[in-house]
């Protein structure tokens, strides 16, 4: 039971990440890898600083403005030195990889005995009076688990309800149609550099504040945390349009949240049938090509057969 | 500081400089358009007529002129900041709206055409949709019933009405259509065709209109510009515009097409003589 908890958690805090994947992939219309950097970066921020004493909340809050500025960065290389997003965040990423090791130290931090967030939901909940274990469908619950599951609730409604509000502001409409056809954005006086990179800067802030989350949920950070991890968002992103579909904003960031939680409860329950844990990035690679190319493929086998031409 | 609604003075450009693909699409440009003026502009495939007015609406990049627009020199100015004084449709009916966003909100994008787009102001208050809806029904395509559909599920007709609203909602310094209807069915293009007349007329724009079409060229417009090989060959205004008809200008494309011929075979024949 404790397994679904938390499979549940990390598919919680992982719903920042394929959010800032929406963003980047469906809204802006573009594949940004600075993704995996700047979750890396995320985690290694908040972890060095924890270690050093910091609060949960400023750690936290300055992992998620490391993000701003990994997106900022991929922004500014792509709009004043006109290389695209593409290789513009392998660029980003590829420097964050010396930068986290920097910020770290070296490849890893513990925060085996560094106060955290989820630690720090733990003595509220206790403070409040909560009980030290919950029943929760038949089994019992830990109040550390419990809190931490709260904690990132939160945190994940919060940051949907705030970006499904963006995105029917004036503002917010300028970045999607700046994603979905930027010759009618220009035409109609949209500064297209300046959207996508407002877009970027808040995406990679979701994704930092995701891996920091993770970081802190799973009491330590490295330096491989964040390889391949857009591939882990386009999966979860990928499983909530089948279950949602994709119309409108608000069904699209539902589908965010539902499509990262079944998924990762798809990846524990796969692990418990007796998945090789080391062979999780092929499958989810591998997965994410089927479910790109699959739905293409059905549409030419099932396509109506060309009708036989007029004759007159 | 002169009164003219748009000033192109000297404007060349050539595509591909110093490659075996090099075009000059501009040679030599000079243009001075009158607030209120209705310009029509023809000419065959490649004679510059697109290229001058991307290079008014700042997608294309000159390699030399000065383009004026309400005395203000916009010359060096990105696209998107020209926009706040240029309403544009495309050839493309695709090319004008976004499809995965609604008409509502492709209507909202247009109502801050060269205003600022705020994180605090909704996109779609009531008063807006009910302001919105009231535009569309003027279009009388019964769109005012369709605000939250995609654009993208609209025909070609349908969108190129929206898109000429788009542009025209928040009243344009120059209204820029390339060629606007030629991607229509029939029906269509004469619809959008009228709808352009109407709000024109009603609203006084100043407008450059490229066509294929002689009728229209012919049929609208209180001037005609006449494009050939980068520049403004004839230049039809007033009563001499009003009196052009059809067969006048097919001749004149003719007379041209006859002078292109008699210069290649002048040219081959002095290349035999002399080569």
């Amino acid at each position: 039971m404790n397994l679904l908890v938390g499979a549940l958690s990390v598919g919680l805090l992982l719903s920042l990440l394929t959010l800032g994947v929406f963003l980047t992939y469906r809204v802006l219309n573009r594949l940004d890898l600075t993704t995996d950097g700047s979750f890396g970066l995320g985690a290694a921020v908040a972890a060095a600083l924890l270690a050093h004493g910091v609060h949960p909340v400023t750690a936290t809050i300055l992992a998620t403005v490391s993000g701003w500025l990994a997106g900022a960065a991929t922004g500014v290389v792509h709009t004043a030195f006109g290389v695209d997003t593409l290789l513009g965040g392998i660029l980003v990423s590829t420097a964050l990889y010396s930068v986290q090791l920097y910020v770290m130290q070296g490849g890893d931090v513990s925060l085996a005995s560094a106060d955290t967030l989820p630690g720090l939901a733990e003595r509220i909940w206790t403070a409040a009076g909560g009980p030290p274990e919950v029943d929760l469908f038949g089994t019992s619950v830990s109040a550390s688990n419990l809190a931490a599951l709260v904690l990132f609730v939160v945190f994940v409604l919060g940051s949907m309800f705030l970006m499904e509000r963006f995105l029917r502001t004036d503002l917010g409409i300028a970045v999607r149609a700046t994603g979905d056809n930027p010759q009618m954005a220009r035409a109609l006086g949209v500064d297209v550099g300046f959207m996508v990179t407002l877009g970027l800067v808040m995406a990679n802030g979701l994704i930092a504040l995701s891996g920091a989350l993770f970081a802190q949920y799973q009491g330590f950070a490295n330096v491989q945390m964040g390889l391949g991890i857009v591939v882990v968002g386009l999966a979860c992103l990928i499983v909530g349009e089948a279950l949602l579909g994709r119309s409108g904003p608000a069904r699209q960031i539902g589908g965010v949240l539902v499509g990262t939680v079944v998924f990762r409860l798809l990846v524990a329950g796969a692990l418990r049938a007796g998945l090789d844990a080391n062979a999780l990035k092929l499958v989810t690679a591998v997965f994410v090509l089927l479910a790109l190319v699959v739905p293409r493929a059905l549409a030419r086998v099932f396509r109506s057969p060309p009708r036989p031409p007029v004759t007159v | 500081m002169s009164g003219a609604a748009l000033e192109l003075i000297g404007l060349r450009h050539t595509f591909f400089p110093g490659t075996p693909s090099e075009q000059r699409a501009l040679e030599g440009v000079d243009l001075t358009v009158e607030p209120g003026s209705f310009v029509v502009v023809v000419g065959i495939n490649g004679s510059g007529k697109s290229t001058m007015l991307n290079a008014i609406a700042g997608t294309v990049v000159l390699d030399e002129g000065v383009v004026r627009i309400a005395g203000q020199d916009v010359t060096h100015w990105p696209e998107h900041r020209r926009a706040g004084m240029i309403g544009r449709v495309f050839q493309n009916p695709f090319s004008g709206t976004a499809p995965h966003l609604t008409v509502a909100e492709n209507l909202a994008i247009a109502l801050q055409r060269g205003r600022s787009r705020a994180i605090f102001r909704w996109g779609l208050s009531s008063a807006r949709r009910s302001h919105l809806a009231a535009q569309l029904a003027n279009l009388g395509l019964g769109l005012e019933h369709r605000l939250p559909t995609p654009t993208g599920a609209l025909s070609g007709g349908q969108r190129q009405a929206l898109t000429l609203l788009m542009a025209t909602i928040l009243r344009p310094g120059l209204l820029l259509l390339d060629e606007h209807t030629a991607a229509l069915d029939p029906r269509s293009a004469e619809q959008v065709l009228r709808l352009t007349e109407e709000t024109v007329a009603r609203d006084r724009l100043t407008t450059l209109m490229v066509t294929h079409s002689m009728h229209q060229a012919v049929r609208i417009g209180d001037r005609l510009l006449l494009f050939h090989r980068g520049r403004i060959l004839d230049d039809f205004s007033g009563a001499r515009k009003r009196r052009l008809r059809v067969e006048d200008l097919l001749d004149r494309f003719d007379q041209i097409r006859n002078a292109d011929m008699l210069d290649e075979s002048a040219a081959e024949m002095l290349r035999r003589a002399y080569v």
